[in-house]
This record gives structure tokens, C-alpha cells and sequence, in this order.
């Protein structure tokens, strides 16, 4: 991985018109995005709302209307999007004879990883994984990783090329508490470090609340998009989530939003 | 017993295909597609049927083509990612056994074709080894390009595709390869045991590797050891050959399996 260089923030991702179907089926439609790097961007919404549709209509696996363009500010051009992107899990079981090297080299080495290991991509991951701390998960067994170490290793792994977006689909999942705000922690070091915009799907509000720079509301298309506050006391939200469910960071502000309305 | 040609032959063929099956096991063990081989196993009976049908002097030509669009018609299913593909592929595999069956043995002539079930390695020729080693550098040749992208693509479909792997493309050429090498090896390992000469020493390997190089080793190892083994076995007990090698495959997985077990317990 190249140097650490500060967002620039002049780099911006359109997402024009998205749509995908199956067959007859709307799961997405008329989806426009507009983001930046150096932002931290969160998709809510409810289990069905196209949420990893979404990313995987992004990342090209499913076929889909319109298009995202990738533009540099300053002089108006547009770019190849690299895309880098943390999976919820791996399709890795119990006793699975694949190692941290073996996993990252499959993507990102051409020389078979069943032969002997490839020098330079060795160097290449094991630097990667040195950003994340996990340099010692080198040759540890991928089914053996505890969550919290498997996530830092598909970081390593989603970084390694320079992406200009980062996509993370709900990865929060199988992680505890103190794992959790280590996560998005990472995640702002991230977004001041690289020059790269992140999307992340997330259920849990309140740090969606904390550090998500911008949030977008997804119930088929966008349904509301702003800052956290501003997504999180809007109708759509409440119609969405219901008002029992509001997180306790916005609970806790909204009380005194409410009694000025006398509600 | 290398004073017979034909036992040179044999040893021939065994140093190809097994280590070939060795190969190949991995990565059929890897995705989960031990139940897509069998069904390709059992297609043989039905491509050499429709040869007959048609009339074709080459009775094998017309079981690869087969067994190749067969390949190709599982892949699309189980492509489609309905949780029932199994199911599915199971239908469509007792579907062209029964067929293949039923022409086969039409008048009473199925004894013609009864040594196709457990196959028969002291009969191959000269020419046929060539085959066998020409696919078997054409899969070495493909596991060079397509290796890691077919892994990468087991592990996390989406993330292979995200970075441009042309995972759809990979996994048919995969389909056609496993299609032709089990058709060309049929007639001297046999359909009721040659599933299991492709899992077991891959499956045995899986027991004690920690990583892909030590898993592929391992594999190559076990299937040439149980193949050269079994060999031997079988011409001095007069056991054919290819259960003699599958029931050594199966001691290698049994022992690696408590192996592991007893290992893991300390």
C-alpha cells in the first residue's frame, strides 16, 4: 500500500438513476447518490429495503440501470472507480485449509497459491496488514480468526489497492461491543488517512449517530438523506422505523426538541 | 510384474490420473461440488448412450460431448442460487442415468457395457495415456491462469467479482474441464467409484493441511500413494484395480480424520 496521503476531498462519486430488478421485481429504483472522499457514509434500513443490493449492483454483480461515475473536482474528469469492499462473512467453514496468505493472495496475486508462496506478494500483504496491526495473522488458519481479527484482515485486504470507495457490507456482525467502536474508530482513521470515500451498511444507530458524516435512509430508493440528526427525525424514518426504536443518542436529544412542540 | 506391458501401462496411467484427481479434488472439495462430479460420473452412461442412438463410431466423443453440455447445464443451475439446486441436479443426474440405462440395455445388452461401472486400468493403450497426458497438462496449464480466481470466488463470490475476476467464465471452463477429465478416465476407474477417487484424498488432505500448499501436497500424495498401492494389490490378489485404490484412499481419509481429531484434543 502507497503512502498515507490526506483526503483531498476533491473526488466525487455520482451514483446516477440506479435500478436493479429480478425479473419483474423492483428491489432498487431511481437511486442517486452523491458522495465525497474523506466521508463516511451509512445505509439504514429494514432487512429487505435492497440494502446489499445496493453494493453488490455497485460492485458490478448484479446487472443494473444507470451509472456510477467517478469525478475529480478540480478539472471535471471522469476517472475508473476502484472500489475496495469488506464482505459480511466468508464462505470459509471449520478445518478449511486456507490461510490469511492463501486468502488475500487469491485476490490479489496471479501466481497460484497452492505452489510455493509468491515473495513479493507476501511483502505486499504482509504490509497491508501492518497497517491494521494484524502482520502476525500472516499464517493463521482464516477459519480460526476471531471476528474482530477476520474484519482487520478484509480491511487490510479492501485498502491494499488504493480504492477510492470503500464499501462495507453490515460489518458489525459477530463482533462485541468494545470490537464494535474499534471498528468505526478504524473507520475514521480511515476516511483521515486515505484518500477514499467510505459506505457502510449498518444496523446499529447509535455509532451510525456518532461518526457517520452522512446518512441515507433506503427503502428501495433513498428516502431521506442527511446528516444523522436530520435522517433520524425525519417522517420517513419514523414511518420506517417506528418511534420505539429511535437510538438512545437521539432519543436523548430529541427530548428537548419535543417538549418545545409540546408533543 | 512390469515385465507385462500392459502393467506398465497401468502404472502409467495410474502416475497420470491420480495425481490429476489429487489436483482437481481440492478444488471440487473446496466449492462443495462432490455432488456435481458424481453426477457428471454417471452422465458417462448416457452420453455413450446417445452415441449408440446416433450411430457414432467413437462411442467416447459422444460421452464427452455430453458429459461437457451436461457440465454446463448443472453449472447454469446452480448458478440461478435457488436453495433447492441440489434437488435439482439430482433430477436432472437419475434422469439421464435411467435413460442411459434403459437404451443401453435394451435386448439384454447391458453385460457389454458392465465393465464401464468399476472400470478397467489394465486394458489402456499407449494412445489413451496420451490423452490422459495431454489433459493433464492442459489442467496444469488452466490452473495456472484460473487457479486463484476460482478460490477467490469459492471463498466470496461478490468480492471476486468486485475486483474484475471473470468468475462466471472460470467456473464454466472449470465445469468442462472436471466434464472431460472424468469422461476420459471412466473406462479405467469406473463410474461407481471414480467420485470417490476424486474427494477421498483431497477430503484425507483437508483432515491435516493448515494452508493451500500443504492441502495440495497432501492431496497429490495420498492419491498416487493409495493409486501405486492399489495397483500392486490388485495384481497380486486379483481385486480389481480401481476399488483396490478407492479403499486405500478411504484408510488415508479414516487415519488422517482421527489423526486430526486426537491432534486437536491435546
Amino acid at each position: 500500500m502507497k503512502k498515507i496521503i490526506r483526503p483531498c476531498g476533491l473526488h466525487c462519486i455520482k451514483v446516477n438513476h440506479l435500478g436493479v430488478r429480478f425479473g419483474e421485481q423492483v428491489v432498487l429504483e431511481d437511486v442517486n447518490l452523491h458522495i465525497h472522499c474523506g466521508s463516511i457514509n451509512a445505509i439504514i434500513g429494514k432487512n429487505g429495503a435492497g440494502k446489499s443490493t445496493l453494493i453488490r449492483a455497485m460492485l458490478g454483480e448484479l446487472p443494473h440501470e444507470g451509472k456510477i461515475e467517478f469525478k475529480d473536482r478540480e478539472n471535471g474528469r471522469l476517472k475508473k472507480l476502484n472500489i475496495g469492499y469488506v464482505p459480511q462473512s466468508l464462505n470459509i467453514e471449520k478445518n478449511t485449509p486456507v490461510s490469511v496468505y492463501d486468502l488475500i493472495a487469491s485476490y490479489q496475486s496471479r501466481c497460484p497459491v497452492f505452489l510455493k508462496k509468491s515473495r513479493k506478494a507476501e511483502k505486499k500483504i504482509r504490509q497491508a496488514l501492518e497497517v491494521f496491526e494484524a502482520g502476525d495473522l500472516m499464517d493463521r488458519q482464516v477459519c480460526n480468526l476471531s471476528g474482530g481479527q477476520l474484519q482487520r484482515v478484509l480491511l487490510a485486504m479492501a485498502v491494499m489497492d488504493e480504492p477510492n470507495l470503500l464499501l462495507l457490507d453490515e460489518p458489525v456482525s459477530g463482533i462485541d461491543q468494545s470490537g464494535m467502536e474499534l471498528f468505526y474508530r478504524t473507520m475514521q482513521y480511515l476516511k483521515e488517512s486515505f484518500d477514499l470515500a467510505i459506505i457502510l451498511i449498518s444496523h446499529d444507530l447509535d455509532y451510525v449517530a456518532k461518526y457517520a458524516d452522512k446518512v441515507i435512509l433506503l427503502d428501495k430508493t433513498i428516502v431521506k438523506e442527511g446528516s444523522a440528526r436530520e435522517v433520524y427525525e425525519s417522517e420517513a424514518f419514523r414511518n420506517i422505523f417506528g418511534v420505539g426504536e429511535l437510538p438512545g443518542y437521539v432519543s436523548k436529544r430529541r427530548q428537548p426538541v419535543c417538549s418545545n412542540m409540546d408533543l | 510384474m512390469l515385465e507385462y506391458g500392459f502393467m506398465k501401462n497401468a502404472l502409467l496411467a495410474i502416475l497420470i490420473i491420480t495425481p490429476l484427481f489429487g489436483l482437481l479434488g481440492t478444488m471440487i472439495v473446496s466449492r462443495k461440488m462432490a455432488f456435481f462430479s458424481d453426477a457428471l460420473g454417471h452422465s458417462a452412461l448416457t452420453g455413450i448412450a446417445v452415441g449408440v442412438v446416433f450411430g457414432c463410431s467413437d462411442t467416447n466423443l459422444s460421452m464427452i460431448l455430453f458429459a461437457v453440455l451436461f457440465a454446463l447445464l448443472l453449472n447454469y443451475i446452480s448458478g440461478r442460487g435457488e436453495a433447492s439446486a441440489d434437488t435439482v441436479i439430482s433430477v436432472f443426474s437419475s434422469c439421464s442415468v435411467a435413460a442411459g440405462l434403459a437404451i443401453l440395455s435394451k435386448d439384454g445388452n447391458f453385460s457389454k457395457y458392465s465393465s464401464l461401472l468399476v472400470g478397467d486400468i489394465l486394458s489402456i493403450s499407449k494412445k489413451e495415456i496420451g490423452y490422459l497426458a495431454v489433459i493433464f497438462l492442459l489442467t496444469l496449464l488452466f490452473y495456472g491462469f484460473c487457479f486463484n480466481g476460482l478460490h477467490a470466488a469459492g471463498i466470496h463470490r461478490t468480492l471476486a467479482v468486485g475486483r474484475g475476476i471473470p468468475v462466471r467464465l472460470m467456473e464454466n471452463l472449470f465445469a468442462v474441464l472436471t466434464a472431460v477429465i472424468v469422461t476420459l478416465s471412466i473406462r479405467w476407474v469406473g463410474i461407481l467409484i471414480i467420485n470417490a477417487l476424486l474427494i477421498l484424498p483431497a477430503a484425507a488432505s483437508k483432515n491435516i493441511s493448515e494452508n493451500m500448499r500443504e492441502y495440495h501436497f497432501f492431496a497429490v500424495l495420498f492419491s498416487v500413494f493409495s493409486g501405486m498401492l492399489g495397483l500392486f494389490i490388485s495384481y497380486y490378489t486379483n481385486v480389481a484395480a480401481g476399488p483396490a485404490i478407492v479403499l486405500f484412499a478411504g484408510i488415508l481419509y479414516f487415519g488422517t480424520y482421527f489423526y486430526a481429531r486426537k491432534t486437536a484434543g491435546k
